[in-house]
């Protein structure tokens, strides 16, 4: 843990730097092989997912690792942003607006949205702290998922038109069903590109550094390390932790649309609990606190599923050992220790034998 | 001693007391601290020294009694306006930001000094480069003080014992207190060190011109540098006076020693 904190804050700009480097080169070889047809048809569609779950686990990152908040309801933040993009991808369709710039106003859209719903939900859950904290934030997770998983929603050409439970929208000819309860959303104009992941990426990634080694980020973090010790230099604790649960919500919004335009139909309950623990799972394995272990960890956990299919009807199981051995390696103290003896012994030997 | 009394106090508790449940903590406390001065809290373990401080600075709610910071009635001020007021704190089991760096410690505690948003932050904007300089440059000349000048890239928690002590008080400085409260600020140091803690102690009073209260079981410390001692035994004050007289007071040594 000291390790990670150390190469974290010790020379700053090295972090920032490797973590733009990683999804730099990544973005790169990726675009490469995918333009001279190296990359499957399955690899090919979880680029654009891929970086939208980038994006939500390092805002998740933020709120659980620089504010040490646990929190079970990212996905239900995701939901908010994709939901909110479809409704106003619709919008703007039926407006005749370009790919590119629905696809930017509608993670606008997303990210206000969430950010929006972030802070108010914030007002009762950052009262609490620990275990209750992260329950209630599952319990938010779930009615959002409920709330979602209930509402229709239509557009034709008087406007928007919204139900509750039942479909009740009494249409025009030529309206059309965005939203339709558990069937989720349908028709979405798809204009999410791998590139737009990518700069979201970056942007995520720079809003969350810069936000980290400012003013604000060091009274999140001080508020994190000693709550009593923060509020005797003059720091609001619960304006830093809101800062920080609200961008975490901002950029899962923003992710959510991204993954929202890149398919054309998808149900609210693809953003279940089970998602937000794979998000903390992502940012548990990178590393809290640590940008570019979110990113290479998200990468490797939701290719990897993918990767396991030829094992049909074990692999979730396989999946799971993997992850339970990938997790034991990756922060078992014994083993690097072990690790670290083995890689003196060898230099003593190397040394002995230059001798 | 006779033309600092002149002055205005920095601080002033009338009959101060705080109850937990049907415990009494503290009670009819008077205590007064002038500009420039070095005051000492002394008194056995669990006499109500800390308990002193976290109502000085709002941790804990006093039950009676009120607290004046340069005029200012306290009641209704919470642990951040006290320090925005003008009060800073040590703790006795050391609170540091243990996995921020140094340097960030420090400059965590120029919070409220510092003006640029999160905007200016977020978009890198002059502002925020204009004004991270200044401050580090400040935090750097505290950091000097402390003998920390070369450990401020380190993570605090790294620091040894007595650096960590030395690096609260840094902080707490950071955020230009007119009082400061230092809670056993010699706790677990050895002779030299301590030694070392005093003058820098004296500097920083002369240097920050700024009133120094402490709670302190180092009787060489506590003689060597207050002007004057408050003696607190089971939450009542006992006496108070120049060390001189509170050494030679034969209820101090009862309530040390034991009858």
């Amino acid at each position: 843990m000291n390790k990670v904190i150390n190469t974290l804050f010790n020379p700053k700009v090295r972090s920032r730097t490797i973590s733009f480097l990683v999804v730099i080169a990544a973005y790169v070889i990726l675009t490469l092989l995918s333009a001279t047809g190296h990359l499957s048809r399955l690899f090919t569609s979880l680029l654009v997912p891929v970086t939208a779950y980038i994006v939500a686990a390092i805002g998740l990152n933020l709120n659980v690792g620089i504010s040490g908040e646990l929190n079970l309801g990212q996905a239900g933040f995701m939901s908010i942003g994709a939901f909110s993009a479809v409704v106003v991808s619709g919008v703007l369709q039926a407006a005749g607006v370009g790919d590119i710039l629905r696809l930017i106003i509608c993670m606008a859209a997303g990210a206000l949205i969430a950010a929006l719903m972030g802070w108010l939900i914030s007002i009762p859950v950052l009262k609490l702290q620990g275990d209750y904290l992260a329950i209630v934030t599952l319990a938010f997770g779930q009615i959002i998922m409920s709330l979602l998983n209930n509402s229709y929603v239509g557009i034709d050409s008087k406007g928007l038109h919204f139900a509750f439970v039942n479909n009740t929208i009494q249409m025009e000819q030529g309206g059309r069903l965005l939203i339709s309860g558990p069937m989720g959303a349908t028709g979405v104009g798809i204009a999410s590109t791998f590139t737009a992941g990518f700069v979201l990426v970056l942007i995520a990634l720079a809003v969350v550094y810069n936000l980290m080694y400012s003013r604000s980020g060091r009274a999140i973090m001080a508020s994190r390390d000693n709550r009593i010790a923060a509020e005797s230099v003059g720091i609001k604790v619960s304006q830093a932790k809101t800062l920080a649960f609200v961008t975490a919500s901002c950029l899962a919004g923003a992710a959510g649309a991204l993954y929202a335009l890149n398919y054309s139909s998808f149900a609210a309950t693809k953003f279940d609990f089970n998602n937000s623990i794979l998000l903390l799972v992502y940012v548990v394995l990178g590393g809290l606190g640590n940008m570019t272990g979110t990113v290479i960890a998200t990468t490797l956990l939701v290719v990897l599923p993918e990767m396991l299919r030829f094992l049909q009807n074990y692999r979730m199981l396989i999946y799971a050992i993997v992850l339970i051995v990938i997790m034991l390696v990756s922060n078992n103290e014994f083993l690097r220790l072990r690790m670290q003896m083995l890689r003196t012994r060898l230099k003593k030997k190397g040394a002995e034998a230059d001798e | 001693m006779s033309e600092k009394t002149n002055q205005a106090p920095v601080l002033e508790v009338t009959d101060l007391g705080i109850d937990f449940g049907g415990l009494t903590a503290v009670n009819d406390l008077n205590l007064t601290v002038y500009p420039n001065e070095i005051v000492g809290l002394i008194g056995p373990n669990g006499a109500g020294k800390t308990t002193v401080f976290n109502m000085l600075t709002k941790v804990y709610q006093p039950t009676r009694g009120t607290i004046k910071l340069n005029g200012q009635d306290t009641a209704k001020m919470t642990t951040i306006d006290v320090n925005k007021a003008g009060i800073a704190r040590t703790f006795q089991n050391i609170r540091l930001f243990m996995n921020m760096s140094v340097l960030d410690n420090v400059l965590t505690g120029m919070h409220n000094e510092i003006t640029y948003g999160n905007v200016s932050a977020i978009f890198r904007l002059p502002k925020y480069y204009r004004e991270e300089k200044e401050k580090s440059e400040r935090a750097m000349e505290l950091l000097k003080i402390f003998g920390l000048e070369k450990k401020a890239d380190l993570i605090a928690g790294n620091l040894p014992y007595g650096e960590q002590r030395r690096l609260e008080i840094a902080r707490a400085l950071a955020t230009r207190p007119k009082l400061l409260l230092l809670d056993e600020p010699a706790a677990g140091m050895n002779p030299q060190e301590t030694e070392e803690l005093m003058n820098t102690i004296r500097f920083v009073r002369d240097h920050f011109h700024i009133a120094v209260l402490l709670i302190e079981h180092d009787m060489k410390l506590v003689m060597g540098i207050c002007e004057r001692i408050t003696v607190l035994n089971f939450g009542m004050m006992l006496t108070q006076g120049t060390p001189d007289e509170i050494r030679s007071n034969p209820d101090v040594i009862k309530a040390y020693l034991g009858e």
